[in-house]
């Protein structure tokens, strides 16, 4: 039951934010109740706006019109109208699905909480992910509102595997893996950079439930396909630790097994540094490894879909695999027009030619690094292997001393004005 | 306007600045009181009851719920906001300003009109007065009394309109509306429906599922009138009357729910076995709702009436959802069909729409009863019994008008008076079905407590937990 009377309750979103379609976006939709309403009319003649209709079935409120007034219920005789679901905004419940039911859909809204702690096990991955520059920092002051643990490990929203999809070529040494996730009615907005948990299935040695991993998402915040509610997993199956040693990688192994169809328990999303910058003008630096690329992906299909709205900025990507054949999305990367994206490959391990790192690429672009270094909306992010993390902050400061700049002053103003990013695993 | 609580009236209708009328309802209003006493629910004065009061009429502000001892609950005058530039949107006036006031020529009509509604209001209260002794829960109770102070609130809606806008003859109806009696045999209540018993909780559901919602659709109608006053009194009104229809509909699915549960915990196959657990029976129900929505058609007038085109026509009384018809509202050349009799069979002629209006709105009733009955069924469904409620024929059972001449079964074929003779208690409550269903009705007035034939309600009045103290007896 309901605790409070109308003042008491979230207002849904505000007009003004109707243009907004971003399936980041989680607003509380207003829906009556078809098993408890009476038909009564009372909801439809008090509302203000005519947000309520019927048909010879149902009394449905259309998303697009209400205005969450609350005129609607006290009038209401039946408690049938005091329904809300937390839906995202680019999807909510149609008139015509809402003409349809027999009874409300089960409550599949995240259960939010304003200070909602991370589990034990995200929150320690995370800390880690982050040391390397001191533990998380501030977003860019033009972030997009992260929505962070949404769903728990009591409460996991359940995603449908809608693809899964080998990035690396069939000889590789490495089978990396586009998956992607819908999420039906359940709202799970994310933004780029974020990660989500996935909970394998089943008990680990100890018989105690299997710890949760953490991904990146691959997809921007309107979804893999923009407008569906779904995101896509940059994942590797991993058969070795990092120092070669064989190890059973229980949950890569179950989501690169996945087939269309499966369903996950997925919770999150996390993450509240590691994200884009949204404004006109800003441009962002790329450095990544592998499944590193994940959240490049994201940042880059963002801006490329915004690329009619000519808001500027540069967007430039150092990125080092192998080779080319285990490079994670290497086709569709050479397809973006340079204009868009200053792309810098690194192969460390192509026959006949030289082992090359994303730190010597670094040194070779010296004058536009230093440049985007030096440009106050540049932000930088850093996502790969723990082991690039050292080569990488070398590269800069030889890049900074080549042009007559002092890392050691450049690096904490990066830090302090949340310009640099680091994910490392 | 908010209404004004330092005036003996609350009201919205700035009373203090016209005293003569003010003056006229100060004088009716103890004689309103006195009849709550004398007619209101019984032995009910000093009990405490957590009741929805109307404080100011937008929507958040009109259902302020506290407790309150009923005779002092606040009565007043209430009329939905202005629609500025309203104009009459149907008739040989459509698209002039709506009246604000009467035009002679059509006060005896309106009064008529006003009367017939207002009349309904008292009586209701008058045949509910003794259900209070066999409340099935305190939840109950409370919904009963919360139903009859609105119906309260409705007389003084009416009166309100007689008193200010029909002069002397308007304070004599309003006197009168207080005199007559449901079920006085020397000065009955004027329609039929409201001269019967509602003598236990079951009947009381059915009739504020049945009987309520023909007020439902008689309030929607007179909404549309010419004469704004009217229109916007009759569109609070429906506010009201929501709750109404809302304690039937839930009163009766949680019986069948009750009986439903019982069922199917005995695996019982023979629906009349549930008798044995003290519930109420499906055929039984069925046989009560036979009675309440034929007795309830009868309240929608002659099927055709030449008073009703005439309303129509003048605007005095529109259609169901009138400005939402798209014909011209006018009717001159439409057609309705309608139910007849002919050679002792049921017909369907195609008669002038004007002369049908009654039997439309009938009509647009059904049609809501349907939908509502297709609720309860689905209660029964939900159990997996292999039962329906069914609404009988509209020429069931009738008392008003040609087809009372006929006996027609529910299934809608004419049958002889032999076989009616012999098989009316098939359909209709039998002298036997009304003692058993008087035989369950005890009084359980324990906090979250409900007499064993009817469930729990899904959720409490205004958010409060179903074992709320709904009523305090002091």
């Amino acid at each position: 039951m309901l605790q409070g009377g109308p003042a008491a309750r979230p207002v849904p979103r505000e007009k003004a934010m109707a243009a907004v379609t971003e399936s980041t976006e989680l607003s509380l939709q207003h829906l009556i109740d078809p098993e408890i309403c009476i038909r009564c009319n009372t909801c439809e003649e008090a509302c203000p706006v005519d947000a309520i209709t019927h048909d010879s079935r149902n009394y449905v409120v259309d998303f697009n019109i209400c205005e969450g007034c609350n005129a609607c219920i006290s009038p209401c005789p039946t408690g049938a109208i005091d329904n809300w679901r937390r839906v995202s905004s680019a999807q909510p419940y149609t008139l015509e699905e809402q003409l349809s039911w027999d009874t409300l859909p089960a409550k599949t809204e995240p259960a939010v909480t304003a200070e909602a702690e991370l589990p034990a096990e995200v929150a320690r991955l995370t800390a880690e992910a982050s040391a390397g520059q001191g533990g998380p920092v501030s977003p860019p002051w033009s972030a997009a509102h992260p929505y962070v643990n949404l769903y728990s490990l009591q409460n996991p929203a359940i995603a449908t595997v809608a693809g899964n999809f080998p990035l690396t070529d069939e000889n590789a040494s490495a089978d990396i893996r586009h998956i992607i996730l819908d999420f039906g009615n359940t709202a799970f907005p994310v933004l780029e950079g974020q990660s989500i948990g996935v909970i394998p299935p089943g008990i680990d040695e100890n018989g105690k439930p299997r710890h949760v991993r953490l991904y990146s998402v691959a997809s921007p915040r309107n979804g893999e396909r923009p407008g569906y509610n779904n995101l896509s997993l940059t994942v590797k199956r991993v058969t070795h630790d990092h120092e070669g040693n064989p190890v059973p990688g229980v949950c890569s192994h179950y989501l690169c097994d996945l087939k269309k169809g499966d369903q996950l328990k997925v919770v999150g999303p996390y993450g509240t540094s590691f994200l884009m910058p949204n404004h006109p003008g800003s441009s962002i630096m790329m450095i990544c490894t592998g499944t590193g690329s994940a959240p490049m992906r994201a940042m880059t299909e963002r801006r490329r879909r915004r690329i009619a709205l000519n808001e500027g900025g540069e967007l430039m990507l150092f990125f080092g695999a192998r080779r080319p054949g285990e490079l994670p999305y290497f086709g569709p990367l050479m397809k973006l027009p340079k204009t868009f994206l200053d792309i810098n490959l690194a192969f460390s391990r192509v026959p006949d030619t030289p082992k090359q790192y994303v730190q010597d690429l670094i040194r070779e672009r010296g004058t536009d690094v230093t440049r985007l270094l030096k440009d106050e909306n540049c932000y930088i992010y850093v996502c790969g292997l723990k082991g690039m993390e050292d080569g990488v902050k070398e590269a800069f400061r030889d890049v900074c001393a080549t042009h007559g700049m002092d890392w050691n002053s450049v690096y904490p103003a990066l830090l302090a004005n949340s310009r640099l990013h680091v994910e490392t695993y | 306007m908010s209404i004004n609580y330092s005036e003996k009236i609350p009201n919205n209708v700035d009373l203090a600045n016209n005293k003569t009328l003010q003056r006229a309802l100060e004088h009716w209003q103890p004689h309103f009181l006195d009849w709550w006493r004398d007619m209101g629910p019984e032995d009910s004065t000093q009990f405490d009851v957590y009741l929805r009061t109307a404080l100011r009429l937008d929507p958040k502000g009109w259902a302020h719920f506290d407790y309150v001892k009923m005779p002092d609950y606040r009565w007043g005058i209430f009329l939905n906001a202005a629609e500025p530039d309203r104009k009459i949107p149907f008739g040989v006036h459509q698209g002039e300003p709506a009246w604000q006031e009467i035009p002679g020529e059509y006060r005896s009509n309106l009064r008529r009109l006003i009367v017939t509604q207002g009349d309904t209001e008292p009586a209701s209260v008058e045949q509910q007065r003794h259900l209070g002794l066999t409340c099935p829960s305190l939840y109950d109770l409370r919904n009963l009394f919360q139903v009859n102070v609105e119906e309260g609130r409705h007389l003084w809606a009416m009166v309100y309109l007689l008193h200010a806008y029909f002069g002397r003859d308007g304070r004599e109806e309003g006197e009168a509306l207080l005199a007559r009696r449901s079920g006085d045999a020397d000065n009955p209540r004027i329609l039929g429906a409201f001269n019967e018993k509602t003598p236990d909780w079951l009947s009381f559901f059915m009739f504020t599922f049945f009987t309520d919602r023909d007020g439902k659709f008689q309030l929607s109608a007179l909404a549309e009138s010419a004469f704004d006053p009217l229109a916007r009194s009759c569109r609070f009104m429906l506010t009201e009357e929501a709750h109404h229809m809302f304690v039937g509909e839930t009163g009766v699915g949680r019986t069948i729910q009750r009986t439903c549960e019982v069922m199917q915990q005995h695996k019982m196959s023979d629906p009349a076995d549930a008798r044995k657990f003290g519930v109420i029976d499906l055929p039984t129900l069925q046989r009560y709702l036979n009675f309440h929505y034929s007795v309830t058609l009868d309240l929608f007038g002659a099927d055709v009436s030449s008073n009703a085109a005439t309303f129509f026509a003048t605007g005095l009384k529109g259609r169901f959802e009138e400005t939402k018809i798209g014909d011209d509202h006018q009717l001159n050349d439409a057609e309705y069909p309608v139910i007849q009799v002919g050679n002792g069979q049921l017909v369907t002629n195609h008669v002038s729409a004007l002369n049908a209006i009654n039997e439309r709105l009938r009509d647009d009733y059904i049609k809501d009863t349907v939908a509502g009955v297709g609720r309860w069924n689905k209660i029964i469904e939900k159990h997996g019994i292999p039962f329906e409620l069914k609404l009988p024929h509209k020429a069931f059972n009738r008392r008003i008008g040609p087809l009372s001449e006929l006996r027609v079964n529910p299934d809608g074929q004419v049958i002889t008076e032999a076989e009616w003779t012999q098989r009316h208690t098939e359909w209709l409550p039998s002298r036997e079905d009304m003692e058993y269903v008087r035989s369950l009705m005890g009084r359980v007035i324990e906090p979250g407590k409900f007499a064993n034939w009817i469930a729990a309600p899904a959720r409490g009045i205004n958010n409060q937990p179903v074992n709320f103290e709904y009523v305090r007896f002091n």
